[in-house]
């Protein structure tokens, strides 16, 4: 067959791939560009940026699972303006694609805040607005799981910038539709999905739960299939690009939720144990596109 | 940092839970003793954190604790099987501070990274003193070891069953120019209260990935916010900041 094609258009941008290391597994891109040129990537969602700089939940933050984890960092990052001054150019010496830059608020207005610095930034192609992390008490949560409240970020930050949105929702909700479509009625450019499912563990030795802040959030291949389920329903609901995520670690699980529906594939906890996670998908995806007898990978969107 | 594939050459016990096991592959990025590897077990989705104990040329050496699945893992390992590891991990400790008589402090897991260090150390041509504290002599491990590099070597046993009766602290030389240490939490606040003079303390945090992308092991020093796993998992004494 040759050479196929792998590259998308994600909210107007074309990408050479649709492989995007998911926001907080892939810091600010530069542990992995000391290890392969990571402009081999569709583009990465850097790590969950806020108004003000925040260290996080206590530690332990980390508890294993069954092909999975659980973590409770609560948006450990230095701050959107540090974010402007410091990491961005820093990356700009190492990337030099469009990068997804993903937010976090705690209230309407530090959304928008945020989103406004970061638009006046060309190295930013889209925003992801999290509005799903379910990591800090009284916070991001919220605005998830009501469809008026997700709704209300999406207005707020698309009044503050030209950059492509892209809501990302969290799956601990009982109706994933009624909010993605609320956030497309809302303005929204896209729709990525999903964040990690709430989970806790406990220590049988100490009786105790074995993260801090006793809850935290599960990823990792043990979720692909609720993400699966969820970008399908999603993808068949709204009209915006939905961008999938949850547990994938190869090429096919790539192809599996690009079938569900998503225009772009976002791949997490699978790069804290194998660095090379996403170089070795990308360099994998002509061969199992192949060998599925896939020739554009745009073709196959939403084909399930 | 690397990712490589690495044979077991050999895999023994040396207490009832504590094995030693020598890795051979590429080491080239092991730059510091201190420093850590990360290793993936079938079947667990996290890698392993574990002290570089020794390097030479192509061998790595591990000294590790059977506390759970992987370390259970690890022990039923025998040669010619191979690990995927991450090698280069974290800071290690700085040599140049040590002066001319440094002291180590170990206890329990944490005596396998001062074995590289110490050797270092002695090729420097310094006089190194050791204590290493266990919980009683059936624990004890690489004693000989550090006596074979002509450091000046003293064990303590909470039961007293073996060496000087106590904890580490009981055994401080009067002067040394400069102190490393490695051990449970409460030794290291003990040893922080006790020495008198600067050190590097190596810490343990849950790690998700070992390589400073995830921010799962952070902590707050007085220079800021740092991750264990890669601005530690070694900080200097005046940088520490306990947490309540
Ligand atoms: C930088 C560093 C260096 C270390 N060096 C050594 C060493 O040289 N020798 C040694 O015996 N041990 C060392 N440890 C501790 C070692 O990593 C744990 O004992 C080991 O991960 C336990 O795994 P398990 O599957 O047997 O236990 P389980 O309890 O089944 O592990 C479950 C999870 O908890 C984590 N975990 C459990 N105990 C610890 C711990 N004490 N610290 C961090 N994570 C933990 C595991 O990595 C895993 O993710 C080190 C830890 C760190 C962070
Ligand atoms: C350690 C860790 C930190 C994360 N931090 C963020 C974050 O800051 N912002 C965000 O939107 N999602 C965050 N996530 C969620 C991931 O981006 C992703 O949605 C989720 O982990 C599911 O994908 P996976 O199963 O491939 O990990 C984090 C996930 C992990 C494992
Ligand atoms: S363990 Fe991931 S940053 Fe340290």
């Amino acid at each position: 067959m040759g050479s196929v094609n792998t590259k998308v258009t994600l909210c107007g941008i074309e990408m050479d791939n649709p492989i995007i290391p998911a926001s907080g597994t892939f810091g600010f891109g530069y542990e992995f560009a000391e290890l392969y040129d990571i402009n081999c990537l569709g583009t990465f969602s850097f790590k969950g940026t806020t108004k003000d700089p925040r260290f996080g939940n206590p530690t332990p933050r980390i508890a294993e699972c069954y092909a999975g984890m659980i973590n409770a960092v609560g948006l450990q990052n230095p701050g959107v303006e540090k974010v402007i001054s410091e990491e961005l150019p820093r990356l700009a010496k190492c990337f030099h694609k469009p990068v997804m830059a993903n937010v976090s608020g705690f209230a309407i207005e530090d959304y928008a805040y945020t989103c406004e610095k970061l638009d006046k930034e060309d190295q930013v192609g889209w925003l992801e607005v999290n509005v799903s992390c379910p990591n800090v008490h009284g916070g991001g949560m919220s605005f998830g799981t009501q469809p008026e409240a997700a709704a209300a970020v999406t207005r707020a930050v698309k009044a503050v910038t030209k950059k492509p949105v892209i809501i990302k929702l969290s799956p601990n909700v009982t109706d994933i539709v009624s909010i993605a479509k609320a956030c497309e009625e809302a303005g929204a450019d896209g729709i990525s999905l999903i964040n990690t499912l709430l989970g806790m563990r406990i220590n049988l030795n100490t009786r105790k739960p074995v993260i801090a802040n006793k809850m935290g959030g599960f990823s990792g291949p043990a979720i692909f299939p609720v993400a699966v389920r969820m970008v399908y329903q999603v993808a068949h609901a709204v009209k915006i690009p939905v961008v999938g995520m949850g547990g994938v670690s190869s090429a096919e699980d790539v192809i599996e939720l690009m079938l569900a529906g998503a225009t772009a594939v976002e791949v997490g906890a699978a790069n804290l144990v194998n660095p090379f996670a996403c170089r070795d998908i990308i360099n994998d995806l002509p061969r199992v596109m192949e060998k599925y007898r896939i020739q554009s990978l745009s073709e196959i969107i939403g084909q399930a | 940092m690397k990712q490589g594939i690495f044979e077991i050459k050999s895999n023994i016990a040396l207490t009832a839970t504590v094995y030693k096991m020598v890795l051979v592959g590429d080491t080239s990025d092991v730059t510091a003793p201190g420093q850590f590897v990360n290793i993936l077990l079938d079947g667990l989705f996290l890698r392993r954190p574990i002290s570089v104990n020794d390097c030479v040329g192509d061998e790595l050496i591990l000294i590790y604790k059977v506390v759970g699945k992987g370390t259970e893992q690890m022990a039923k390992m025998t040669a010619g099987q191979t690990l995927d590891v991450l090698t280069g991990l974290g800071n290690g400790y700085d040599l140049s501070k040590a002066g001319d008589r440094p002291l180590l402090i170990g206890g329990g897991v944490g005596v396998p990274p001062l074995y590289m260090l110490a050797r270092q150390l002695r090729e420097a041509g310094k006089e190194v003193s050791v204590i290493l504290g266990f919980n009683t002599k059936d624990e004890v491990f690489c004693e000989a070891d550090f006596k074979a590099l002509g450091c000046d070597t003293t064990v303590t046993t909470v039961d007293g069953s073996y060496g000087v009766k106590g904890f580490v602290t009981n055994a401080l030389p009067e002067s040394y120019t400069y102190f490393y240490t490695c051990g449970p939490e409460p030794m290291l606040k003990a040893v922080y209260k006790a020495t008198v003079t600067d050190g590097q303390f190596s810490f343990e945090e849950r790690m998700g990935c070992g390589f400073g992308a995830c921010m799962g092991c952070s902590c707050k020093t007085v220079t800021g916010n740092k991750r264990i796993c890669k601005e530690g998992p070694v900080l200097t004494k005046e940088d520490i900041i306990w947490e309540a």
